[in-house]
């Protein structure tokens, strides 16, 4: 094994950490916006609603990522329809066809994440809310919604590293994210071993770093919430 | 019981022919119940006599299938859906829920937001008054309920007592025209009921409508100016608190009464 080249290898990945980031940020923004929606529906008990919503579910997290990928970029372009369509400038794009199949994917997911943490908001903080008299859509906002954050953080920080290691998958449809170069790089030096622990360690270190922010994040809206960290307030009672 | 004069005075609530069922069982059987400007009413029963339902009809967050309820002389709109009853305005509900502050045996309060942001939450998003006006009015308030100094702090970093107190400080917040107390120290451990009570006392003294269901007998006998009876969904016996104590009208309540 040749350290020097490890090195090497690392700082040429380092260049395409900017699009795996970009990759995951993307898509787990689209995705919690579908996620908030699916949720919503979900926990709606409206079943024009609810069915849908449970079929996208079901669909999207019962088939492998990469299925949703090629259907995504070699299938959408069958359709003339879509080719005609004023998406297909986008559509046609790997990366946008990435991005869309990852935010698909991640918002099945997200959305049960949010719709437990929707659930398990005490029914007496949304009576009180009730009884000042609150409208129900300014009870979700201020409200139900900061509550289930909370409660959902942990699974949420889960799901956020699954994104970034899933873009991995699109160096398949030919985006030069860490492991789309990682993978040039051993076509050209026949070391896969040297490449791949250093993407590996890449990977290890986003992971990190996320793992802290979202430690961080949970310790700062979570104290709030569990007596677990009385020590820290002594002499509060 | 059930018609008013149109000589007496505007009630600050009323309930009539109050019903409610759930499934097969009827909680509220018919209730009648008044309450003028600055009375306290104690709501006395034993558990599953419907007293808790009773007054979470009054602020709708039990819809009553038939009756009415008049807050300040304005009557609670109803309308019949698919047999069953619901609020035909739930702008109106909102409303008048703004001016019916309700207090919980399990605080209720907001884990997410301090004691403070507690306080102010309604007053400024429900009510439209301004920030600066609101905290300065919440201060005053957590000062009067002895909790001033915890007004940073997040509700679960409070006992149960200065959670109620801080509970209490938000329904006063809202300037209410009727205060609903539903079982406030029930909760509490016994040492901690003192503190509650000391405040809702004070309350009481200053002229508040409350309407109060509790199991606090002395305490009702003391603080109430009038004590309703419930048994099994209906009034069994009310009257002034005074003489219902000293005096009860019906061998129930004196059994009640003395436990």
């Amino acid at each position: 094994m040749d350290i020097t080249f490890i090195f090497s290898t690392l700082i040429t990945l380092m260049a395409a950490v900017p699009l795996t980031l970009q990759l995951a940020a993307l898509s787990v923004l689209f995705g919690t916006a579908i996620a908030v929606g699916l949720a919503l529906a979900r926990t709606s008990r409206i079943a024009v609603l609810d069915i849908p919503a449970r079929l996208y579910i079901f669909c999207f997290r019962g088939t492998p990522l990469l299925v949703q990928i090629f259907l995504i970029y070699y299938g959408l372009g069958q359709f003339s329809g879509i080719r005609s369509s004023f998406l297909w400038p986008l559509l046609r794009e790997p990366y946008w066809c990435a991005i869309l199949a990852l935010a698909l994917n991640t918002a099945a997911y997200s959305a049960e994440i949010i719709r437990g943490g929707l659930l398990s908001v005490a029914t007496g903080q949304i009576e009180a809310a009730r009884a000042c008299g609150m409208s129900r859509t300014m009870i979700f906002r201020r409200i139900a919604m900061p509550l289930a954050v909370r409660q959902a953080l942990p699974g949420y920080g889960n799901e956020i590293i699954n994104m970034v290691k899933a873009t991995a998958l699109a160096s398949i449809i030919t985006m030069m994210e860490i492991t789309g170069v990682a993978a040039k790089l051993i076509s050209e030096t026949y070391r896969p071993l040297e490449v791949f622990i250093a993407a590996g360690a890449i990977y290890l270190a986003i992971t990190f770093i996320l793992t802290r922010v979202v430690m961080i994040l949970e310790g700062r809206l979570g104290q709030r919430l569990s007596p677990s960290d009385l020590t820290t307030l002594g002499d509060a009672g | 019981m059930n018609a008013i004069d149109n000589g007496e005075p505007e009630f600050a609530i009323e309930i009539r022919n109050l019903r409610k069922k759930f499934g097969p069982l009827e909680v509220l059987k018919g209730v009648s119940l008044k309450a003028a400007e600055g009375e306290v009413v104690a709501i006395l029963g034993s558990s599953g006599s419907g007293k808790s339902t009773m007054l979470r009809c009054i602020n709708m967050l039990e819809v009553p299938d038939s009756g009415e309820i008049i807050v300040a002389g304005e009557t609670i709109a109803l309308e019949q859906k698919a047999g069953k009853a619901r609020p035909k305005d739930i702008k109106q509900v909102e409303r008048l829920r703004s001016r019916l502050s309700m207090v919980f045996q399990n605080f209720n309060l907001w884990s997410h937001k301090t004691i403070l942001e507690n306080v102010i939450e309604a007053p400024i998003h429900v009510q439209g008054r301004s920030r600066a006006e609101c905290v300065e009015e919440a201060e005053a308030l957590l000062a009067k309920v002895g909790i001033f100094e915890k007004r940073q702090a997040y509700p679960s970093h409070l006992s149960g007592g200065q959670q109620q107190r801080a509970a209490i400080a938000r329904a006063l917040a809202m300037h209410p025209k009727v205060m609903l107390f539903d079982e406030p120290t029930s909760a509490l451990d016994p040492e901690l009921v003192g503190e509650v009570l000391k405040v809702m006392r004070g309350l009481a003294d200053e002229g508040r409508t409350m309407l109060l269901v509790t199991h606090e007998m002395s305490f009702a006998r003391d603080v109430s100016s009038r004590v309703v009876f419930l048994h099994k969904g209906s009034i069994e016996a009310e009257g002034p608190a005074k003489a219902m104590f000293e005096n009860p009208s019906t061998e129930r309540f004196r059994q009640f009464i003395n436990g």
